[in-house]
């Protein structure tokens, strides 16, 4: 079991009102210093078997091609390592 | 004989009943369409009518593009089948890249309803030939995703070839970049707009105008003199 995580980001030219509402809100919760934000989405896939270049390839184009609108999007893939966690 | 036209239904479209209606009052024939259904019925031609299809999980219109019905549509478009998406169908054919750029939130970031003043810039295509160039129409205009985006390149290619439909006039309702409310592919087959010519076909409701007829009786026009 591995997983794949792949984060969307708006592509850096495109305005983000959502963002810009969070940056906005930062110094009424007293936290300064904060120029600017922008959100994303962050997808997690737990892939079965192992986290090859194959299966890798398959991923990056599961994300250009639907995950992200790379006409808008801009998207990273990169795997994590999943600690055997206590108790499963 | 007249025209066929289809109309898809994803769930979570809400547009697709009026869009039948206005078909019908244009002269032409409402045919059905279902979004797991590859059969396109021998239609003459599609409209993608708003809604929220897939409740606009991930993006609007990003799931939808990938249902059965789209596969067929997407081929035939390319080929020439006359298609019409509006808002919500708009965003699907954005998603499918029959049209460039993409629909993002409104700028404000609120729902917005509204009649809405446009403007035509492209009297030329298959579903805007029954007005003029540069013609003031009013329209009801509802949405949540109407920011239209595209590269400068982008923009300047559809300015330059007249692919600009629409554009939005006196206000801009969602931020869309350079005040655009529609656009047409090359062919000029396949046009996509954020407001809706469906609500405005009978002067009882909606803007008290027949402002948005023009789209269903020009579809049918291509379609009968064809």
């Amino acid at each position: 079991m591995a997983r794949v995580v792949v984060d969307v980001m708006l592509k850096p030219e495109i305005l983000d009102p959502q963002g810009q509402a969070v940056q906005r809100a930062l110094p009424r919760l007293g936290f300064e210093g904060v120029s600017d934000v922008r959100q994303g989405k962050r997808f997690e896939l737990e892939v079965d078997g192992p986290v090859d270049d194959s299966a890798l390839a398959r991923i990056h184009e599961l994300a250009e091609s639907f995950l992200a609108n790379t006409v808008i999007e801009d998207f990273t893939v990169k795997v994590e390592e999943v600690k055997a966690e206590a108790g499963k | 004989m007249t025209a066929r036209i289809g109309v898809v239904t994803f769930p979570g479209s809400l547009d697709d009943r009026d869009t039948q209606r206005a078909i019908r009052l244009a002269g032409a024939e409402p045919v059905a369409l279902w979004h797991k259904d590859k059969d396109l019925k021998q239609v003459d031609a599609v409209v993608l009518p708003g809604g929220f299809s897939y409740g606009d999980y991930l993006r609007a219109g990003a799931i939808s593009r990938f249902s059965p019905v789209m596969e067929t549509v997407i081929e035939q478009a390319k080929a020439g089948l006359p298609v019409l998406g509006i808002c919500n169908g708009f965003q699907v054919l954005t998603e499918a890249h029959l049209l460039p750029g993409g629909m993002l939130g409104n700028d404000h970031l609120h729902f917005i309803c509204r009649d809405q003043k446009l403007r035509v810039e492209n009297a030329t295509t298959s579903w805007t030939s029954d007005y003029e160039s540069g013609q003031e129409i009013h329209i009801p205009l509802k949405n949540m995703d109407g920011r239209y985006v595209a590269d400068e390149y982008t923009l300047d290619k559809l300015e330059a070839e007249g692919r600009v439909a629409f554009r939005y006039l006196d206000f801009n309702p969602n931020g869309s970049l350079r005040d655009i409310a529609g656009i047409t592919n090359e062919a000029g087959n396949v046009v996509g707009l954020m407001p809706h010519p469906e609500h405005a076909v009978e002067p009882l409701i909606g803007t008290g105008r027949t402002d948005g007829l023009p789209f269903f009786t020009s579809i049918l026009k291509k379609l009968v003199n064809a």
